[in-house]
């Protein structure tokens, strides 16, 4: 199986996160390896081990679009075990939207399926900066491929993908053939660790960094220039300030009440 | 005048509060067309009409339901065309978010997500890096697509009522040729409980319910609220997935969260922060959650809970 994992280096959520005060861009110093990619990637390790893992030929390919940084989304993937990474970076992403993102990435996946075909490109359920969950979409619409996103149970058989995915009112079964656009959800695993081993592994495994003339695409469909939203304004909030605290005694349930009433929330 | 297309997905028996709403937005932006998918009944077709909606399309395919996402973007594309609309509106539900993405690419379109108001010019305000920020977006293409969160306008009626036309929209075969096929179907237990995304009121329990969810329903159930929960809750099983408030659950915007035996981690603080009102009911004086609370209560749950439903149902007679 050859299997292509979207990995996208972000700002690191517990920490304090900004735009950028000149074009209103995150700001990507404190960047991690997007903590919902995890589980994307442990989805495609579990289906190529269970083929054999990379002594039988499956790859698991750790795909990035990103600037100079995004290199370390992908060596903590090889370190968690993708058998290689693909770094697209070219100075005109910059300030990308989720149209112009798609674009470029579509582009990738088929430069890295010209040699051998790709049967799965596996994402996470959003990013967790942007959180629109549009590329996953975008890049089934472009690649004219079958979407199986928000999946929390996949499994492949026989040349067919099939998923489940929770809705608010039903539990449904997904099918489709591959090759076929997958987003997983925080559900479907337990993403392992990077152990001793894997971190010496990783080192020699191959990083191959792509440019946009690399995969034919011209840096006027990318970028701002080739987004089509553009983010006019941005204004931090201010913080959320602590309230009134009590301490129970005995009687904090009816001052709950008393504290609604006077919110006019009752 | 402008064109606006309003897509529901499956109106059933009556228009939902969300569907309102975003009739009410549309109508704020020009003259308002509905695309749905499903059965369309009489009375929500004169429910659109009270609504100002002109026209009203429907797929030329009954089958819709049977696939993911695809052929619903490839439907609705046609009925963008056949209305000649410039802004599209969609709830922001995953469903709806992805439809969106879709129908973007077909159209060469942006896609603006989690919108909270649109200004006449199709100027968007939402909030983004999980409500740290407020921002506007436009769309610098011919047509626009918004998903637009519950809760973001009160819904009101049209000044004038139209008799809208039902038309057609041809979905071509090709739509769902090779599209993700919904094979296996399984509904969920209805709760009777209000929708927990257009809930005003939200009680969420957290690991500190220790299992038993009953003190959280009552309360809920006093205030004729929707119960949420963190994730703690909904892994140890103690409540289904889709009561998950947080970056990977739902996203609330209630004019009430009260969060009780919730800790406040950074991911479920992204999906409730942006309550009008938090209240915390918590043992540990230490958590997080206190660091936004209105109003904090550094107690027992199991003490303070039950004391205010029963508070309330008194002064509610
Ligand atoms: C990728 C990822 C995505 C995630 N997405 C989400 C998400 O969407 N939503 C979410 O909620 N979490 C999410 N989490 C998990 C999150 O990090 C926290 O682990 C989780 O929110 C903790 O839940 P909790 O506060 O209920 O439990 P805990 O952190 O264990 O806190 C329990 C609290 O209950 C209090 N307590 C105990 N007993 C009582 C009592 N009798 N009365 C009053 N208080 C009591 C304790 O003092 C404590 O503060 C995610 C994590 C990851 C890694």
């Amino acid at each position: 199986m050859k299997i292509i994992v979207l990995v996208k280096h972000v700002p690191d959520a517990q920490l304090d996160r900004h735009l950028s005060d000149e074009d209103n861009t995150t700001d990507r110093a404190d960047s991690i390896l997007s903590e919902l990619d995890e589980y994307a990637l442990e989805a495609a390790l579990q289906l190529t081990e269970a083929r054999g893992g990379a002594k039988a030929g499956n790859q698991v390919i750790a795909l990035s679009m990103g600037p100079a940084g995004a290199v370390n989304a992908i060596k903590k993937s090889l370190q968690i075990g993708a058998t290689e990474g693909v770094h697209l970076r070219d100075d005109a992403l910059a300030g990308s939207d989720a149209a112009a993102t798609s674009l470029a990435l579509a582009a990738a996946v088929r430069h890295l399926g010209a040699d051998s075909p790709v049967d799965l490109v596996l994402t996470g359920m959003a990013s967790t900066d942007g959180e629109t969950s549009l590329v996953p979409a975008q890049l089934a619409e472009r690649l004219d491929l079958p979407q199986v996103t928000f999946a929390s149970e996949l499994e492949v058989d026989g040349g067919r993908v099939i998923a489940r995915r929770d809705s608010d009112t039903h539990y449904d079964t997904v099918e489709a053939t591959l090759p076929a656009v997958v987003s997983v959800t925080d559900q479907i695993n337990e993403p392992r660790f990077p152990n001793f081993k894997g971190i010496i592994a990783a080192k020699r495994k191959t990083i191959t960094t792509l440019t946009l003339a690399e995969i034919g695409v011209d840096p006027a469909q990318v970028g701002k220039a080739g987004s089509w939203t553009e983010v006019k304004t941005a204004a931090a909030r201010p913080p959320r300030t602590a309230g009134t605290i009590i301490t129970d005694e005995g009687d904090a349930g009816i001052k709950l009440v008393d504290f609604l009433a006077a919110q006019k929330l009752l | 005048m402008a064109k606006v297309l309003v897509f529901i997905d499956n109106p059933g028996q009556a228009l939902k509060k969300s569907s309102l709403e975003l009739l009410t937005i549309a109508r704020s932006l020009g003259e308002t067309a509905v695309a749905v998918n499903g059965a369309l009944n009489d009375d929500v077709v004169a429910a659109l009409g009270a609504q100002g909606a002109t026209a009203v399309f429907r797929p030329s395919s009954e089958d819709l339901d049977a696939y993911l996402i695809g052929p619903k973007a490839a439907y609705l594309a046609g009925a963008v065309a056949a209305s000649g609309a410039t802004t599209v509106l969609l709830e922001n539900s995953f469903d709806g978010k992805e439809i969106a993405a879709r129908l973007g690419i077909k159209l060469g379109a942006g896609v603006i997500t989690d919108v909270v108001g649109v200004e006449a010019d199709g100027t968007a305000h939402k909030s983004v890096l999980a409500g740290s920020y407020t921002t506007t977006a436009k769309a610098t293409t011919a047509v626009s697509v918004l998903t637009v969160k519950p809760n973001s306008v009160t819904p009101e009626p049209a000044a004038a009522a139209a008799s809208p036309e039902v038309l057609t929209v041809d979905v071509p075969g090709s739509a769902t040729a090779g599209a993700a096929r919904i094979t296996g179907r399984k509904d969920k237990p209805a709760s009777g409980r209000p929708d927990l995304t257009e809930a005003r009121i939200v009680v969420a329990g957290g690991r500190g319910v220790d299992g038993d969810f009953g003190p959280v329903e009552e309360l809920a159930d006093a205030l004729g609220a929707a119960v949420g929960a963190s994730r703690a809750a909904t892994d140890a099983g103690w409540i289904g997935h889709d009561a998950q408030v947080g970056q990977t659950g739902k996203t609330v915007s209630p004019q009430l969260y009260i969060s009780a035996g919730i800790s406040g981690a950074i991911q479920q603080k992204a999906g409730m922060q942006t309550a009008k009102v938090i209240v915390a009911v918590n043992k540990d004086a230490e958590s997080p959650v206190f660091e936004i609370a209105d109003f904090g209560i550094i107690g027992d749950l199991f003490q303070v809970l039950p004391q205010a439903t029963e508070e309330i149902k008194k002064r509610k007679g």
